[in-house]
């Protein structure tokens, strides 16, 4: 397998794009993150995307979109996976430069949500649950990841304010980056007292609906070099892939994200690494349990010490593992398919030590985990600066 | 040949309103209705219950008390109901399809008001009877609506009987000596297509219907027999309220100890075609080997089913196999406030 | 989204649960599959859920998704029944929502669960309720 580098980065703003359509969204990311590689033609775009159809009535975007941008004839695929679409838009980019197939892909993401109103858009979420045998019962994401939030809780003691400081630390980030959808100051109290969605989970435990989009240009390290001799190469050290059941019932342990466990155990054994070696991660943090249980998961701490680790400052922006310095699906806000596609933007931002006052210093390893309905898949990244 | 009924159940809403509760929104006098009509409370169905969920619960009652019927031998159920979930599309298959009695089965629904039910006692006790099949049930259920702030909403509730007839002697919980039924068109009570409520006639009601036919019906089934209420253990009458039962009762020469056991309506209201249905589960829960009892329903349009029933020894075997009527009816309540009494029966008006 | 037939074709499973028992090593798949997904075999039994269980988790939706809204507040749970088999299922008759407790013995009841508008297909299947202790 060769060597991949992320070469380009760009993104929208994420927000309620009223003005702007899916294709123009996309378009605009697409563009950035090419002019940003110094680049003008691909061997491949992959799109993530969660559910055009649903959200806007438009599949076929792997031929409605390389028309956009001009490159009808380009070989492009969208792939989907909920909502770690994005994160499998890398994987299969990183694939085709890994295994020589292509030499350049134009890896992308984009979720244009606001098209329909709450209560569809709710459903449409949704189907990234079990269709026939979850959501058959009137089951939301919110009510799922609810579910597991009560089981975490009572098996280790994990507190309303643990999860409540999750959304605290995320909006604190999210301050920092002008590409966030909201840059809000939130405190504990105020998390706790906003809108019940789904008990125990509140309005401010919920990431938002959110239009977005997200590119990287991926290509191999030597051509990295020659695009760009000043840039040390970003490089995609490990990639990983996983499953687990679709349904909660059928889950081995509901207090557990096994496909996020395997996925990031795939990605560190490729990339011959360990979670001490990890300085900042990008976490799918869809509701605040989820970036408890995710950062669990990844190894970053004992199973049930998600919470206390949140509460102690280990996560937060000056703490021993920097989670989500960009803001987090929480304030940078969650187009589903874009998001795996903006986490890896985030990391390649802070490898380059671009990232401004967000900047993670010494940040030379980083990890992107993205995941899918109620942790029915997962794709975990590392990449490194080489 | 004997037939009878081999098993038999009864379902009942947990949901309850207090008449005063309904009083209070219309400014209606609480205490002279509750004395007038003789009702305290009614039975009111979740919005996740209708006809088909009722009859369903009360069939697999009726199947576990009948001792092991297997659902395959069941050629016909039928349902009597004025509020079918749709107005065109069996309620029947639906219930056939979730007890295991398909495929292999007659239904059909059936709609004559408050007897609708009785009727397809009747018809699956007859078919039986005539050989045609060997095992079919008849269930009457409601979830009746009442138009706001109307004398009928004080009563209108939700209910569901079910009984299996057969002819094996060893099952036969209760004989049907012998049946009746006494007809007229009589316009006291009706509901057009179309539209949300009933109507009625008001007083209309009364003498030249409920009592008229209820009385008939009783007396014709009495002289068909050559039985007098002295000869029964329990009389069980329609109950649009907890007066008319007892006054025809009465007026018929029943004490008030062979009809209290039947007698519902007070707490449960009036379930339309499950009410004197659900009355003889009451019954059966309660009587002895050798009863005789006399049903005796009352739908308006207008007409009255009677029934003469013999209990065998076999009923104290499966009295508690079951939940009990009374049971149901007094156990795990939880009372609503008529707004969520309203927003339960789509009485509010949603957006499209 | 739930056409007459996709209604249609899962009432075994909704009306009755009907559930299949692998052959091999016996475990329990609600609903049906052509593989076994704990051993891979191929060959199952059919048996029928129990309607008495727990409740593991549970959560009360108080945003219901479209052709639900009606129904808010809405409890739902995973229900272990009697033979291990976990389902989700709406949690029905809940007079406080504050009262339901991981643990809590239920019991399933015939129920609707929802229905295609005022219009459309009704579908039917079982909700839990609290069972008497």
């Amino acid at each position: 397998m060769r060597d991949v580098a992320v070469v380009g980065i760009g993104m929208t703003s994420f927000g309620e794009l009223w003005r702007t359509p899916l294709r123009s969204l996309w378009a605009e990311a697409a563009l950035a993150a090419l002019d940003d590689a110094g680049l003008d033609s691909v061997d491949l775009i992959t799109i993530g995307c969660m559910s055009s159809g649903l959200f806007t009535g438009q599949e076929h975007l792997a031929s409605l979109l390389a028309d956009e941008l001009g490159m009808a004839g380009v070989p492009a695929a969208r792939v989907e996976s909920a909502c770690a679409s994005g994160g499998l838009a890398v994987r299969t980019g990183f694939a085709e430069v890994a295994s020589g197939l292509s030499d350049t892909v134009l890896v992308t993401g984009v979720e244009k949500m606001t098209d329909v109103d709450g209560a569809d858009s709710t459903y449409a979420l949704g189907t990234a649950a079990d269709a026939e045998w979850e959501g058959f019962h009137g089951i939301t994401f919110p009510g799922l990841y609810a579910m597991l939030a009560r089981v975490h809780m009572q098996q280790y003691g994990t507190t309303r304010e643990q999860l409540a400081m999750v959304a605290v630390k995320n909006h604190a980030n999210g301050l920092l980056n002008r590409h966030a959808q909201y840059h809000l100051k939130v405190d504990v109290e105020g998390v706790l007292g906003s809108t019940l969605v789904a008990d125990p989970l509140r309005l401010f435990d919920c990431s938002p609906v959110t239009d977005g989009a997200a590119a990287v240009v991926l290509t191999t390290v030597e051509r990295a070099r020659e695009l760009q001799p000043d840039r040390p190469p970003v490089v995609i050290t490990g990639s990983g892939l996983a499953t687990d059941t679709i349904t909660i019932a059928n889950r081995g342990s509901l207090a557990a994200l096994n496909a996020v466990k395997l996925a990031g155990e795939r990605a560190y054994a490729m990339a011959g690494r360990t979670p001490e070696d990890i300085h900042l991660a990008e976490v799918h943090d869809c509701f605040t349990i989820a970036e408890i249980m995710a950062t669990e998961a990844l190894g970053f701490f004992e199973p049930g010490q998600g919470g206390p680790a949140v509460e102690n400052g280990l996560t937060a922006l000056g703490g021993k593992i920097p989670v989500n310095t960009s803001g987090g699906l929480k304030s940078k806000g969650h187009p589903v398919g874009a998001t795996g596609v903006a986490q890896v933007f985030e990391i390649t931002n802070q490898l380059r030590g671009e990232a401004g006052q967000r900047q993670v210093e010494g940040a030379r390893i980083g990890m992107a985990q993205n995941m899918g309905g109620s942790g029915g898949s997962s794709v975990v990244h590392i990449l490194e600066v080489v | 040949m004997t037939t009878g009924i081999v098993g038999y159940g009864a379902f009942i809403p947990r949901r309850r309103i207090k008449l005063e509760e309904i009083a209070k929104v219309w400014g209606a006098d609480a205490p002279s209705y509750k004395r007038g009509l003789q009702l305290f409370e009614k039975s009111v169905p979740g919005a996740d219950e209708d006809t088909v969920t009722m009859s369903v619960e009360a069939a697999r009652n009726a199947l576990v008390r009948s001792g092991g019927v297997d659902p395959q031998k069941i050629g016909a159920l039928y349902i009597g109901s004025e509020s079918h979930p749709y107005a065109v599309k069996p309620s029947g298959t639906i219930v056939s399809e979730a007890i295991g009695a398909v495929p292999a089965l007659h239904v059909a629904d059936l709609e004559f008001a408050c007897k609708a039910g009785t009727e397809s006692l009747f018809l699956a006790n007859s078919l039986v009877k005539a050989g045609e099949v060997t095992y079919a049930v008849g269930i009457g259920a409601d979830t009746s609506q009442g138009a706001p702030g109307d004398a009928l909403e004080y009563s209108a509730a939700a209910g569901a009987a079910a009984f299996i007839f057969g002819a094996d002697d060893e099952k036969i919980i209760a004989e049907v000596v012998d049946t009746y039924s006494w007809t007229t068109d009589t316009p006291d009570f009706w509901r057009r297509e179309y539209m949300h409520y009933p109507r009625h006639g008001s007083r209309y009601t009364g003498e030249p219907a409920y009592f008229r036919h209820s009385m008939n019906s009783a007396r014709g089934m009495m002289d068909k027999t050559g039985l007098e209420p002295a000869d029964f253990a329990h009389a069980i009458f329609h109950q649009p309220n907890g007066k008319f039962p007892m006054r025809v009762g009465k007026k018929l020469g029943f004490t008030h100890e062979q009809l209290e056991t039947g007698w519902l309506s007070p707490w449960l209201g009036n379930t339309y075609s499950g009410a004197s249905p659900i009355g003889l589960t009451a019954v059966l829960d309660i009587a002895s080997p050798g009863d005789l009892v006399l049903l005796t329903s009352f739908g308006s349009g207008a007409g009255s089913d009677s029934f003469v029933l013999k209990v065998t020894d076999r009923v104290t075997e499966v009295q508690d196999l079951a939940p009990k009527t009374r049971f149901q009816l007094d156990e795990n309540k939880i009372y609503l406030e008529y707004g969520a009494y309203a927003k339960l029966r789509g009485k509010i008006r949603m957006a499209e | 989204m739930f056409s007459p037939a996709r209604a249609w074709r899962e009432f075994p499973q909704r009306y009755r649960l009907e559930a299949e028992k692998c052959a091999s090593c016996g475990a329990i798949h609600y609903p049906p599959r052509l593989v076994c997904a704990e051993c891979g075999a191929r060959e199952f039994t059919a048996v029928v859920l129990p309607r008495d269980g727990k409740v593991v988790t549970f959560t009360i939706v108080r945003v219901p998704p479209a052709g639900f809204t009606e129904q808010s507040p809405l409890s739902i749970a995973l229900v272990e029944l009697s033979n291990g088999v976990r389902i989700m299922v709406q949690i029905g008759d809940v007079e406080d929502p504050e009262s339901i407790e991981i643990g809590m013995p239920v019991r399933l009841e015939f129920r609707r669960v929802s229905s295609d508008g005022e219009a459309g297909v009704i579908f039917y299947g079982h909700k839990a309720v609290r069972a008497a202790s």
